[in-house]
Order: C-alpha cells, then structure tokens, then sequence
C-alpha cells in the first residue's frame, strides 16, 4: 500500500541504506531489545483514503447538532458570536498555521508581529502594562495566575469568588495542589461576591483574591469594592474577564487588578467543543519577568530596521528548567491570531458597539421573561447572560427546546444542587428580537 | 519576502474607518448608562485600529509572507517533528458538526464527536501500550504536569508522603523538570553515560526511597533508544517509584515498541508532533494521557466512557486528581489527530517510524565527516551533531544556522541537548524526500566548506532574509513589548 504522505520510493531506500551500510530498515531497530518488539501489527483501523475518510467523517460531524444548525441560547464561559469572515482566510494561511513557535527571528517576523499586536491589543482592552503571547485557555490563565501570587507573595492561600466559573475553580484547585496552595471559596450574595464575606476571609496570610467580571451568572462584580479590600494590602488582585465586555466596561486595570487573565474565543474562535480556545495572560510592568509564557519584543537589527524577537527568556522552561515561571512551552498562538484579526475587524468602534449590543439584547430578552412571569434570578447589572427559575427541569426543558430548533441555556444544577431549575441563558449581539421572543415563548410554553 | 519596513497594523490606523459588520438593534433600545453603576462604565476607548477590511486582508498576508512554515520549505527542528500538515485535516475540523457544538450541550446531540474521541482514546492507547487515556491536557508541558500530578496522588493514596523527587536525565527537554517543580517535585538529574543514554550507575546512585518517578523520552533527546530501559525500569520500580514517558519522540518508534510494553506507567503525547496537528506558530497543541491500570483511577475527570448504545462522561471519579482544563482537552486537535490516524492506520504509522528513522539516519552519515558526531551507534528519528570542529575556526553554532536561512532552509534545533557542545539537533521526519535531504545536507557540507575558506562569510550570515540578525540584548534589558502611539 502508497501513502501520499510518504516519498520514500524502492530505489530512494536502497541507496539510503546503502550509505547508511545496513542492508534493511529493521537493522535500525535492533537497540530496542528483543523483549519489547511489538511482534504484531498495531491494532488499529485500516488506512482510508481521502474520500471514504471525508465521507465517513462528514456522517459523524452531521449527527452533532450545532449552533449552526440550532439556535443557540447557551454560554457559560464559550459563546456564539459573529466571526468576520476574514478570519479563517488569515489563519488559513499555511505561513501561519504550519510554523513552529519563531525561534529563529530573521524568518518568523510575520509571526512575531501578529504576536507583539496581540499583546498590544490585550494591554488596550485590560488597561494593564504587559500582555503574554497567549496561554491554553483562560482557566488554566487564572490558575497560573494564583500559583503566581503564591510565589510572589510569598503565601500560601488564595481566595476565589463563588461567582467565578466553576471549571476555572476545579482548575484552580488542582494547580494549588501542586504547589501546597490552600484555596478558600468565598460566597456570593445575590449572585454577587459577598464583600462582607471577603472582608472577613482577608488576612495576612492571602495571597491573592480572584473574581469573575462579568461574573459566571453574568453579573457585573464591584470591582472598586474588592479594589478597596486589598489595598495597601500585600494580597494581589486577580480578575478573570470576558474580553468582550472590556469593550463597554471599566477594564480591571484601572482598578488596581495586579493580573487580569480571560479567553479570547469571543474574538474569532468558533466553540469546537470546547477547545482550542485561547487564554490571554496581562500584568503589571512590576510582575513583567514572573509572567509565564512567551513574550515577544521589539528591538532592531544589525541595520537599524524595526523587527521582533523572543524576549526575557530567561523566565522559561527551556532556559530556566526547574527554576522557570512556569512549565508551559506551547501556547495558542494561532487562535491568538484568529482573535487579532477579529479584533482588528471590529476596531476601537466596533468593540464598542458589540459589547453593546450583547447588552442590549440581554436586557431584552430579561425584560421579555419577566413580561412571560419567569422569576430573573439575580437583580444586579449583567452583560450577555441571565438566570431564569423556570422551576422546572432545566435538562428536560432543553430536551424539548432542541424539538423546537434551539440550544437551551446552562443547567446550573449541574454545578450546584441548590440551583435546580435556574437556567444561565446566554444572549449574544447575533441573536434576533424574533429568535429571542420565540424562546421566550417556548420557555413558557413548556413550563407552563 | 519583501525586503521593506512592515507597519504595524496600529500604524495603518485612522479614525472613522472600519471593518465590522455587526447585525443592527432590532429590540427596542435601553439606556445601559441607567443599568450599571457608573465606575463600571468604560470611559477611554480601547485603542484598537481602525481600518478597512482590505487594510486588515492586505496587512495579515503580508506578515504571513514574512514567516516560514513546513508549506514553506524543509524544517529539521530537533525534537518538533515538523512534518507536513495533511490538508484533509483542516477540512474535517471545520465541518460545522465539529466546529461549532457547544461542550455543554447534553452528550445525546454530541454523539459523533464523542465517538472520535473515543476512538481516538482507544488508538492512542493501543499505539502506546497503556490502559486508559485522557484527551484533556492541552500540550505537552501540561500533559506532563498532569502525569506527575498522578503519580503524586498514586504515591499519597499509599500513605507515602515522602517521594519529594523526580529523576530527569541531563539530556531530558526542559519541560521535564519545570513541570516537575510545577507539580511540588524537586527535580534530581540523572547523568548520560559515554554512549549517550543513561548512566545506570548514576540512575541506581540518586534513586531511593524518596523517588516519586523518572522521567524519560525514549529514543531520548540524542536521539538514541535507551537500550537498557528493562534495567531502568527495574531500578525504580523497586524503589518504589513510577516510570514517565515523555512522548515528544514517538515518532521514532510506532509499531516497533510501545512505551507500555517497556514498563512506562504514564505516557503523556504531543498529537502536534507526531499526529501532525500543525504546530501553528506555537500552539494549539494537545497533550493526551495513557496510564497504566493501577493509574486510571488518578485520571483527570470527566472520563469519556462506553455505555451500550452511546457515549457519555463519567464524573464520578473520587480519586481523580480534578480537572486540568476547562471542557475536555483541544478537541480541534484532537479532530485532526483522528483524520491522521485512520489516513494512515497499523501499517502507515509503522512506515512513518521507519522512514523517519532511515530519513535521520542517511542524513547522519551523510554529514558525519564535517560535523563531529558525539555518539556514532544508529539513531531513531533524529540524531545530534556538534559544531566544536567549526567552533575552533571560529564559526559557531549559531552562525551555521543563521547561515543556513539563506539557503532557504529552517535551522535545526540549536544548543539542545545541553550535553552536547555546540549541538545541532536534526529531525528530518518521514514526510520529506530523498532530494530534500540531499538538498539540505549539500548546503551543510559547503557551510563546512565556507567555514574552512572563508569563516566571514558564514559568521556575518543571514544576508538574504528580510532583517538581519536582531539585538537580542537590549529586547531584554529595555523591554517593549506593546505598541504605543
């Protein structure tokens, strides 16, 4: 059998191996002891071609209901937006998305710049003074960003907010593991951070305080109020926010947060299941050689030309081993690039007039609930998503809503016992009035 | 390329122009001004640019014009395994039944996705030899912090609390022991020997009862096969520590060994390597991992199981050590892994290794008489030079790679191994052709030649590239790392 992925031909192998002076590949092999050989084939599917393969996986791919095919009322941390067109064209570009991470400088300028434009870009929407080059998502951005604190402050507990995303605190809680990090979870009120409550918890021996903005319910969290808490204060502030919504409210920067982490695939980058998404990882000049992470630089050549580099490597893996900032090496940097070029797409009007229009239609589509009688949960301002008690089974209620053409909201139960029968309903700037007042309808239809 | 300065896209920028192309308000309009609290009111714009969508189109090409990637030419970076990116793969991922289902929504609408990934848990697990695997590490450098965080919690379910260490070779990659000190481990270095691999002397020396596993890549960074792995296995299992794999090099060996059938008991994978999830400029990657039984229970949850007639996420894992990542790993990596391995199935993963290792090997022999080869046995799929004859003409390392741009080519992997002098670490992988290496080990031969007749040339290389070699120095010293008007 020919693979096309593979030029080796007969006479291409004979010569090889004839300089290499074995007489058969297998001779290359006999380093690896008798006792472990694989003496049989891998058992694994035939080869495919390339048809039968398209046509096999086409089936699988359509047996998945999509946002595309239904629509979608659910987010949770991983949103429905408009992705312009341009974006996959760019990231599509083999330059791109088949180059290693830009070791070598003189041939990995394109690269390097997209990178150093992303990390301006996310430095403009946090407010803050450094932007990384990416991290995987943004859970695993706030956990790095807690083990931080640990090791900058020198202490050994940390305390997250309710209200944060509730995979980002189980992440949370198994990087702390690691590093013998006592992690406190502090109550909500309302679906707010309990500030009495964290007043409570503050101590000494805090590393740092995390919060969600917009928050896991989609509320908006009192920054100046946590601000005010930690100040003059040793413990570091930390907020995990949508970028998105930075393009309407108060970036975290301008209240006093030491690192603002959150994940990009708002700009650009389609839901795929869950992933690959993109984390993005801004901090303070103070915190600049703790970061994790690739950072890139500018600087000049030998001529003078403006151009872009790798830079204060010294906090890395490959250069720093056990003593590094961190262990990761791969980042995200092609969903990075996605979200460059959405984010160059809707510019410094266009990030604006989205965030705004999520709101909107958010407080429309709470407005209609209360008119259908359904109780909105929390009463504090929100951006693109809302708990309804539809005092029904969320889960049973999604069943009959994908009979009708739509992908319900976020089952809260699944996190927390307590919340049986809230709905977290995501509503972003491409849902319509009509596509909202009919799931408002349905809703109500079926809770009766 | 174009030899000319390169605006950033903030540059191109000028108010009143735009590229979006949002839906209008169709619902009746609120003043949001009235609804939040004032301070949580945005009142400076984010400068992003503004410009038009050609102005966007026309930029991103251009940058993509100054980059180089395996579509661009050959790319023997050591231990990346730049082998070319099946184009079928970016197809499958962006059918919409792939790229856009939510990770919430109820298993029963997500059946086909589910399926490839469990079939891809069960390939996976039968390449390497382990029992179970988890696709949620999003990388390597996580997929190895997620098996030593395993072992960790193996080690503290038996009530030892005192396997504070984990062994690395000097040679290892330097994830190894940063991923070990993420995991609370304080990382002890094993010495290579003469030949390259493991000195077993110095392995039996640091191990003991305070050993929590070693970790290893076989082939190892040399990319020589550790003949002895048996032994070694043997040394620490006795000792009561667990053996990790590091899987950056599988490549080397698919369907000739498994890591299982050697006695590793966790197996982290870099599907961006060997399963040719292209590597991106740097990420996404995706770091699936196998264990061994008496592991699996340690794995990160949820875990993907078979029921009878579907599939479903088992959340109910009490010893798990938690989640590692949001959802269930990089399932658009994960998507093209699965293309790859049913394009190439039992018999084309085995020609993969094997070509890969004839590819590396005709290349050694082919450049070991003007390169100083350190270890002279066979290699698996890469293999390792010194520059230290260059050196002493005063040509380093460095220069020989920068030099190599103007041939057209991507350097090798440079300085890595450390224990190697003035190493240049070559992985030719098995998708390039005979041509392409003669190609290639041509140029390294007149560089050999350069560097005897006329070193200059070689010590003030790259010439033909678009910038010439960058200050480095002050990019540390006097960081910029933003724009700023």
């Amino acid at each position: 059998m020919e693979f096309r992925y593979l030029p080796m031909t007969k006479e291409d192998k004979q010569e090889m191996l004839e300089k290499v002076g074995v007489s058969r590949t297998e001779d290359l092999f006999s380093d690896i002891p008798k006792q472990v050989r694989l003496n049989r084939h891998l058992n694994l599917q035939k080869p495919t071609s390339e048809s039968q393969l398209m046509k096999e996986l086409t089936k699988k791919a359509n047996k998945n209901v999509n946002v595309k095919t239904h629509t979608s009322f659910l987010g949770a941390g991983v949103y429905d937006h408009y992705i312009p067109s341009i974006v996959d064209h760019t990231i599509s570009r083999s330059e791109f998305y088949t180059a290693y991470t830009p070791y070598q400088p003189e041939i990995s300028q394109g690269e390097l710049q997209a990178i150093f434009e992303f990390q301006t870009m996310i430095c403009e929407l946090t407010s803050m003074d450094v932007a990384n080059s990416s991290m995987y998502d943004g859970p695993t951005a706030l956990a790095e960003a807690a083990n931080l604190s640990a090791a900058q402050t020198k202490r050994k507990k940390i305390l997250v907010s309710k209200t944060v995303h509730p995979e980002s605190i189980e992440v949370i809680h198994s990087y702390a593991k690691g590093q013998g990090i006592e992690v406190v979870e502090v109550d909500h009120k309302d679906g707010i951070t309990d500030i009495n409550a964290l007043e409570n918890e503050l101590n000494d021996d805090i590393a740092s305080v995390i919060i969600q903005y917009p928050n896991f319910f989609g509320q908006i969290e009192p920054l100046e109020k946590v601000q005010q808490l930690v100040a003059d204060k040793k413990t570091m502030f930390i907020v995990s926010s949508n970028p998105l919504a930075l393009g309407y409210l108060t970036p975290p920067g301008e209240f006093g947060a030491d690192i603002v982490v959150g994940d990009t695939q708002v700009f650009g980058i389609p839901s795929q299941f869950g992933g690959p998404h993109c984390g993005y990882f801004a901090t303070t000049k103070k915190l600049m050689r703790k970061t994790p992470g690739r950072l890139v630089g500018q600087t000049v050549d030998e001529d003078g030309r403006r151009g872009f580099v790798l830079t204060l490597q010294a906090r890395e893996q490959h250069i720093r081993r056990d003593k590094a900032t961190s262990n990761i090496c791969s980042n995200q940097a092609l969903n990075a690039l996605a979200s460059s070029v959405a984010m160059s797409s809707l510019g410094k009007q266009g990030i604006k007039q989205m965030a705004w229009l999520n709101m909107q239609k958010a407080h429309y589509a709470k407005r209609r609930f209360q008119e259908k009688g359904m109780e909105v949960v929390f009463s504090g301002s929100l951006f693109n998503e809302l708990v309804i008690n539809v005092k029904f089974s969320v889960t049973d209620l999604n069943k009959a809503l994908l009979e009708k053409g739509f992908i319900g909201g976020f089952d809260l139960e699944r996190v927390d016992k307590n919340y049986s029968g809230y709905m977290l309903v995501a509503i972003t700037e491409i849902r319509t009035k009509e596509e909202i007042d009919v799931f408002v309808e349905e809703v109500g239809a079926h809770i009766g | 390329m174009a030899n000319q300065d390169f605006p950033l896209i903030f540059e191109h920028s000028k108010p009143g122009r735009t590229s979006f192309s949002l839906p209008e308000l169709d619902v009746p309009e609120v003043d949001v001004a009235e609804l939040i609290n004032d301070v949580y009111i945005r009142k400076t714009a984010p400068e992003l640019p503004e410009v038009s969508e050609l102005e966007i189109v026309r930029h991103y090409t251009g940058l993509s014009r100054r980059n180089y990637g395996v579509d661009s030419g050959f790319y023997p970076l050591g231990s990346c395994t730049m082998k070319y990116n099946p184009k079928i793969n970016e197809d499958v991922i962006r059918l919409d039944g792939f790229s856009h289902i939510h990770p919430y929504q109820d298993t029963s609408t997500v059946q086909g996705a589910l399926e490839v990934m469990y079939d891809l848990q069960c390939s996976l697990a039968e390449i390497t030899g382990m029992d179970e695997v988890s696709l949620q590490p999003a990388a390597g450098a996580h997929g190895e912090w997620t098996g030593l965080m395993m072992i960790r919690a193996f080690h503290e379910a038996n009530d030892d609390f005192n396997r504070t260490k984990v062994i690395v070779p000097d040679s290892a990659h330097g994830t190894n022991p940063a991923s070990a000190t993420v995991a609370g481990f304080q990382a002890v270095t094993v010495k290579s020997n003469e030949r390259g691999l493991v000195d077993l002397e110095d392995l039996k020396r640091v191990v003991g009862d305070d050993t929590a596993a070693l970790m290893l890549t076989n082939p190892n960074t040399l990319g020589l096969f550790e003949e002895e792995i048996l032994e070694m296995a043997k040394i620490v299992h006795e000792a009561g520590g667990r053996l990790y794999y590091d899987g950056a090099n599988l490549n080397a060996i698919m369907g000739y060994t498994r890591p299982g059938d050697m006695g590793f008991d966790v197996v982290h994978l870099n599907l961006h390597k060997t399963f040719t999830g292209p590597h991106g400029g740097g990420g996404p990657g995706s770091g699936p991992v196998g264990v061994s039984k008496e592991l699996a229970k340690f794995l990160p949850k949820p875990i993907l199981k078979k029921n009878q007639n579907s599939f479903v996420f088992d959340y109910d894992r009490p010893n798990s050590i938690g989640r590692v990542k949001p959802y269930y790993g990089n399932f658009g990596i994960n998507v093209r892994a699965y293309t790859y391995i049913r394009t190439m199935g039992a018999e084309g993963l085995k020609k993969v290794s094997e070509y890969a290792v004839l590819n590396a090997n005709y290349m050694m022999r082919s450049l070991q008489d003007e390169y100083v080869l350190p270890y002279p046995q066979h290699c698996k799929h890469e293999f390792v030079l010194s520059g230290k004859t260059q050196k002493k003409l005063g040509v380093r390392t460095l220069d020989i790679a920068k030099r190599l741009l103007d041939f057209g080519y991507h350097p090798p992997t440079i300085y890595f191994p450390l224990n190697v002098e003035e190493a240049m670490m070559i992985e030719p992988t098995e998708t390039e052709s005979k041509e392409t290496l003669d190609g290639f080990i041509n140029t390294m031969l007149d560089i050999a030649n350069e560097t005897k007749v006329n070193p200059e040339i070689v010590q003030e290389a790259p010439y033909t590239t678009i910038v010439k070699r960058m200050d480095e120095t002050t990019a540390a010293r006097k960081p910029i790392l933003r724009y700023k008007k």
